[in-house]
């Protein structure tokens, strides 16, 4: 059938955008029944090879062949056509419809009567379970896609491909957002369809899971190949070290910061909803690294969200440098030396449409005494001071001030909202997975960031949901399940297993269970 | 690479082009339109148009859309005209009242404006209606009141007359030769650029339109961003209905209908985005100067008035396809 061993072979990709060469001669080879991870730090080019490969950008040079046969893709349509298929990091689903539709949407079967294509629901909703059967999914055909959760949405989408007769499918960070649980599915389906000789891109900065799953390694650095490995030959610093192009043995800096005195105190908080956050207390120093755990659906975010100010709060006390504070909204939060980086980073981080500067002054130039003051008038001068300040002090790649936000990768993105927040001087600053979908490279500079402003007195606030993080980077740590406290741990009490007991269950079902 | 530059070039200049590419048409055909008076007469038709336009830019940019500013600009035009009515005039709307001053008018015009821009900014930003629909309930609601003013005895429904000299001097009058409506049609778009760019409020009009949670994140009030909106963009346009009275020397309750989708597609054609967070003076300015050479422009040919609409409408497709070519070929 074949005369080729690859199922996929792209040879010498190269791309140019405006300023910059986003690929560089660069080759892939993929084959068949095994999963072959892409790696490589943000802005490494590999969302730009997968584009080149799934024709939503046409390389400037190079082949693409499949099945040994050399092909032209111009169109993601093309690229289906070949049996090629790419789950998006961002879902699309059409959500109002039912799971069955949007499997075989632009396909849906049909019966004709009376010249009319009546949707022939039987065949669609029985071909629909047979896919769910092969891929041994448990969902109903028939449920809307609104209301399924994300990682149910990923394997519907998986599940699209795989009924297209996709022999390619490409995977843009599936893990993301995904809990343990939902990441085992998944990787059972995997299973499943290497089985059935489908090759698979995976696309991840989760080293660990990399390790676990894939076959082949294919490393990327700016644009250039580093080089493809057999997984079973590598190892996590190997990996490190050829994604950042230097040995990396500590994955985070030494701690070198002491905690001082109180000074915040959250007591009994409970929010309007009885399902999120009730009756939280803790208390953070000066100086410390403060890590939050806990699993999704622990209502951490939307406790750090209520004490920022952007939730409501039915009890409780909040205290700053023992002072009782009354939080409103979320200018209230920053005038009391308060600053939140959120989670969703393209939701409620970044201004999409605006530039670096704006994006960085926003908070400043709200401030009651701004330094950008000039009459009514805005400071043009001091704010692109500002902006290029800390453009150069967290190494943000951009190519001007004057770029658009959006057009950034997630870590510089990351980066310019950390200046937003630096900016304004904060003593307590919350971190909200700062270093969600962020590469090995930048993570660390972050991580260096974390460790200089606890150094400095500053009170740092870090919501993670890796546990190498959260454990590398805290002093203390408290675990959240359900909205409640389930205790807070410091020194030897750490440990993987205690983090995970404390995040399935709280004090009062413990007790219960005894 | 020389033709790409080219057609890059077109790309970003189109508006430009369009414009030019129009007059040039319309002087072959009728060489006398390019002349001191005409052109100024098609500015002085644009005045009230670029009032609305401005208004109207400043809420897109915020991530609205303000559907009553039609409406709203007829109602300014018979408030302000009942205000400035002659105390000799036969079917004076309130009788008794002595002349006043010709600021009196326009400053209750544009107060008026401001409280239904409050009320339109607090139901759309507190009551989450969306704009559009807040905006076609309220359309009706405006012009409702407006009919129902107009009635009122001894008018009863009559189309407004008999203004004071300095009102009627305000609409058609000029101070070295500049014709008073395009001195204030400049006046509100240096106001708007400076406004949007040069001062906090303006950047967090951009911020807020250009997302909206982020914006309240980073400590913006973004109620207040929409009421100060909302409420610009009425007064506005209660300023342009001004306008409107003085120029026509009269005013019914349906002067203004429809300039509500002239204002949008004006921003929109000038490369403002519905989706917020984009937009500037320069081209809604432009969006407007556009429309009015071709419906002055069409008539001085001697074209009915029916081709100004499909003429439009064809302008309205055409540049905003062109303008999406703009981000589709940075692909």
């Amino acid at each position: 059938m074949s005369n080729s061993e690859y199922i996929l072979e792209a040879v010498g990709l190269s791309k140019s955008f405006p300023g910059v060469k986003a690929l560089d001669k660069v080759s892939l080879r993929v084959r068949p029944g095994t999963v072959h991870a892409l790696m490589g730090e943000n802005g490494a080019g590999k969302s730009t090879l997968m584009k080149c490969i799934y024709g939503m950008y046409s390389p400037d040079e190079g082949t693409i062949s499949i099945d040994g046969k050399q092909v032209k893709i111009e169109n993601p349509r093309n690229a289906m056509d070949q049996g090629i298929a790419m789950i998006h990091q961002e879902l699309h689903p059409v959500r109002p419809q039912m799971v069955c539709e949007n499997i075989f949407l632009g396909r849906i079967p049909y019966k004709k009567a009376a010249g009319v294509r009546w949707v022939d629901t039987k065949t669609l909703i029985n071909e629909t379970k047979q896919i769910f059967d092969r891929l041994g999914l448990d969902i109903n055909p028939k449920q809307k896609v609104g209301e399924l959760s994300t990682s149910y949405c990923q394997l519907v989408e998986i599940a699209r491909a795989v009924s297209i007769g996709a022999r390619v499918i490409i995977m843009d960070e599936p893990t993301s957002s995904l809990t343990e649980t939902e990441t085992e599915i998944l990787f059972r389906i995997i299973g499943q369809l290497k089985s059935e000789n489908v090759a698979i891109i995976y696309i991840s900065h989760k080293i660990d899971e990399i390790l676990q799953i894939s076959d082949e390694i294919t490393v990327m650095r700016d644009g250039k190949l580093v080089g493809t490995w057999p997984a079973c030959e590598m190892t996590t610093d190997a990996i490190v070290s050829k994604m950042v192009g230097r040995e990396m043995n500590d994955r985070f800096p030494p701690k070198s910061h002491t905690p001082g005195e109180t000074i915040l105190e959250v007591e009994g908080l409970t929010s309007p909803n009885p399902h999120s956050f009730q009756d939280v207390s803790f208390r953070v120093r000066r100086g410390e690294i403060f890590g939050i755990g806990g699993l999704v659906g622990s209502q951490r975010s939307e406790l750090m969200e209520a004490i920022f100010g952007l939730r409501g709060v039915e009890k409780g006390t909040i205290r700053i440098n023992g002072e009782e504070v009354k939080i409103h909204e979320p200018s209230d939060a920053i005038s009391h030396g308060m600053a939140l980086l959120t989670e969703d980073r393209r939701k409620t981080g970044i201004l999409g449409p605006l530039s670096i500067t704006d994006n960085t002054c926003v908070v400043e130039q709200n401030l009651n005494k701004s330094r950008y003051k000039a009459g009514i008038f805005l400071d043009q001068k001091k704010r692109n001071e500002d902006a290029q300040k800390y453009v150069d002090r967290l190494s943000t790649k951009t190519p001007s001030l004057k770029t658009t936000i959006s057009t950034l990768s997630g870590g510089n993105q990351q980066k310019v909202l950390l200046g937003r927040w630096l900016l304004s001087e904060p003593d307590i600053l919350i971190l909200d997975e700062p270093t969600r979908g962020i590469d090995v490279g930048a993570k660390y500079e972050i991580y260096e960031l974390m460790e200089e402003l606890a150094r400095n007195g500053k009170c740092v606030i870090m919501i993670s949901s890796e546990m190498p993080e959260l454990m590398g980077m805290s002093d203390r740590i408290m675990v959240m399940c359900e909205g409640h406290k389930s205790g807070i741990l410091e020194g030897d009490e750490v440990s993987d297993e205690r983090i995970m007991l404390l995040a399935s269950t709280y004090e009062s079902v413990r007790e219960e269970v005894k | 690479m020389k033709e790409k530059k080219l057609s890059k070039f077109l790309v970003d200049n189109i508006l430009y082009i369009c414009l030019i590419l129009m007059i040039v048409i319309i002087a072959v055909i009728s060489p006398s339109f390019v002349s001191v008076r005409v052109l100024s007469d098609v500015l002085i038709q644009s005045a009230p148009k670029i009032l609305l336009a401005m208004g109207m830019l400043v809420v897109i940019v915020a991530g609205g859309m303000d559907m009553t500013v039609g409406r709203l600009a007829g109602l300014g035009a018979v408030i302000s005209g009942t205000l400035a009515q002659q105390s000799t005039y036969y079917l004076k709307f309130w009788p008794g009242l002595p002349e006043l001053p010709i600021i009196v008018p326009i400053l209750v015009s544009i107060l008026v404006g401001m409280i239904m821009g409050a009320i339109t900014g607090t139901i759309i930003s507190k009551l989450k209606v969306p704009a559009f629909l807040a905006g076609v309930g309220l359309q009706l609601i405006i012009y409702g009141a407006n009919l129902l003013l107009l009635k009122k005895a001894p008018n009863n429904s009559q189309p407004l007359a008999g203004y004071t000299e300095s009102f009627t001097k305000f609409g058609t009058g000029a101070i070295f030769g500049i014709n008073y409506l395009i001195i204030v049609a400049v006046a509100v778009m240096v106001l708007a650029y400076v406004i949007l760019n040069k001062t906090t409020l303006g950047r967090n009009i951009y911020a807020t339109g250009g997302n909206r949670e982020a914006a309240k994140v980073a400590g913006i009030n973004v109620y207040r961003i929409d009421l100060f909106v909302y409420m610009f963009c009425a007064a506005l346009a209660a300023l342009a209905g001004c306008m409107l009275a003085a120029r026509t020397g009269s005013a019914n309750a349906s002067y203004a209908e429809g300039y509500e989708m002239d204002a949008i597609a004006s921003c929109i054609i000038g490369g403002a985005s519905f989706t917020g967070g984009i937009g500037n003076v320069p081209g809604a300015f432009l969006g407007v100067i556009i429309f009015s050479v071709i419906s002055y422009g069409l008539t001085f040919v001697g074209l009915s008035s029916y081709w100004q609409n499909i003429a439009k409408g064809v302008i309205i497709i055409v540049a905003v396809a062109l303008d999406m070519r703009k981000y589709a070929t940075q692909k």
